[in-house]
């Protein structure tokens, strides 16, 4: 009995597509969201991420709509961020048939927003997305906003510190340097927030070989998201669960029934 | 027809999806006598204890559930609605332990384990004589919680260990109730509703 690794699949959404680009930038379209949440799903996907980059009202409309259809035929945990300001946007995404919901941009700007939606909805819907970059911060990690396209001057660690005593259930650490560059996750970031917080950690940004999984748990992740490597079939879901399984890392293997 | 009590806690569309599945009807009601006279009815559940018990209390649930119990209809608690169940919890009040809905004797408390909330899948281990578990005794199922039971209580139990182990679920005649989400824990998940759904 032990708590498995999950492996999470994210979906960047913008007007109802699945997008990829490299550092947050050339983005290009990868598919139909609920066609490939549903195919993750089969593949045996632990958990499933929307991040909705609409930069318009009618943008995040579709992306309800998304969650929607998704929720109705897919049965495991869905987080969605991307554009939330407040408990109102929160109470919308989880009517919607969202699980979780990550913050980011909203956070940095007003902390309290943390307390006010774990208050009312638990801290277990929260996740705090940190987009951090190497920089000369006190711990060499700084935060950005709005898709890594603005830095902050805020400390990575300090602030993982300050949102988990807030309330936050998770935390999802993308690194910006590492992003859709298929070159490994940030190891020394994730070494580094892992000596911060007992909250689980989600490493993003950067996974490429099946090598960088491993390497990612072995540094303090509780849970591995990718998105390029899926969406382009470098690797299948199934492949880097039986890769860490074959290496004795604790995965929820698909039983066929 | 099975019903979700809706007591404001939770996404309760894809619990209405999941249980949907078993074939039966599904509603998701507040209403007294919908949720007293359905085959089934289901206790959901996210936030903490306290908020939990007060959304509940503001519908009559704990009425509600003890009425169904002494009529032999079926309840199952889910997460936080399995917490409820017990007689009191720790949650954010350490000294002074909330009361809980009682149906079972025991406290739900914080649990000792280097990383919390316990998020993610974890296996379960069932009593022989379990029902519900019946052909998914070896899968996993997604948990979120911090809190849990400690001491077996009902007539069967399923164990789970992170950091220290705790009750998964408990099968006590017409109440059962999971810590984990069945609705959440994909194709075992929906195995596991068909389960209870047949059983009830």
């Amino acid at each position: 009995m032990t708590l498995s690794v999950r492996i999470i699949a994210c979906l960047d959404v913008t007007d109802g597509r699945v997008v990829k680009g490299v550092n947050f930038t050339n983005l290009v379209d990868a598919g139909d969201p609920v066609e490939m949440a549903a195919l993750y799903g089969t593949e045996g996907v632990d958990e499933l991420t929307f991040l909705d980059i609409s930069a318009s009202v009618i943008g995040r409309e579709t992306t309800l709509d998304v969650v929607r259809r998704t929720a109705e035929q897919v049965f495991i945990p869905l987080t969605v961020g991307g554009g939330i300001r407040s408990v109102e946007d929160v109470d919308r995404l989880l009517r919607a048939g969202a699980d979780k919901v990550s913050i980011n941009t909203a956070a940095i700007e007003r902390p309290e927003l943390i307390a006010e939606i774990a208050d009312k909805f638990g801290s277990q819907v929260l996740v705090l997305s940190v987009d951090a970059r190497r920089a000369r911060t006190e711990s060499g990690f700084e935060v950005t906003t709005h898709g890594g396209r603005e830095g902050t001057g805020i400390d990575a660690l300090a602030w993982t510190e300050k949102a988990c005593a807030l309330g936050v259930g998770e935390i999802l650490l993308n690194s910006m340097d590492a992003d859709g560059t298929r070159a490994g996750y940030d190891i020394g970031m994730i070494t580094a927030i892992r000596s911060v917080t007992k909250t689980p950690l989600i490493a993003s940004g950067g996974a490429g070989a099946l090598e960088d999984f491993a390497a990612a748990i072995d540094a303090g992740a509780d849970a591995l998201l990718a998105a390029s490597v899926f969406h382009f079939g470098i690797h299948r879901i199934g492949d880097v669960k039986t890769y860490l399984n074959t290496h004795n890392y604790p995965v929820r293997m698909s039983v066929t029934r | 027809m099975i019903a979700i009590l809706d007591y404001g806690s939770g996404n309760l569309r894809s619990a209405e999806r999941a249980f949907a599945t078993s074939g039966l009807d599904v509603v998701v009601t507040s209403d007294r006598d919908v949720a007293l006279n359905a085959k089934g009815l289901v206790v959901p559940g996210v936030g903490a204890f306290a908020a939990c018990m007060n959304g509940l209390n503001a519908v009559g649930g704990a009425e509600i559930i003890r009425e169904r119990i002494t009529n032999e209809r079926p309840v199952l608690g889910i997460c936080i609605g399995m917490q409820i169940l017990f007689s009191h919890g720790t949650e954010h009040s350490e000294n002074a332990p909330l009361a809980g809905v009682g149906i079972w004797d025991g406290e739900v408390s914080l649990l000792e384990a280097p990383i919390l909330p316990h998020m993610g899948w974890n296996s379960v281990e069932s009593d022989a004589q379990t029902v519900l578990f019946q052909g998914i005794e070896n899968e996993s199922f997604y948990f979120v919680h911090s809190y849990a039971a400690k001491k077996a209580v009902g007539k069967a139990q399923s164990w789970t260990k992170h950091g220290e182990k705790f009750v998964s679920a408990v099968e006590d005649g017409y109440v059962s109730a999971t810590q984990f989400h069945p609705e959440k824990s994909g194709d075992a998940g929906l195995a596991f509703i068909k389960n209870w759904t047949k059983s009830i």
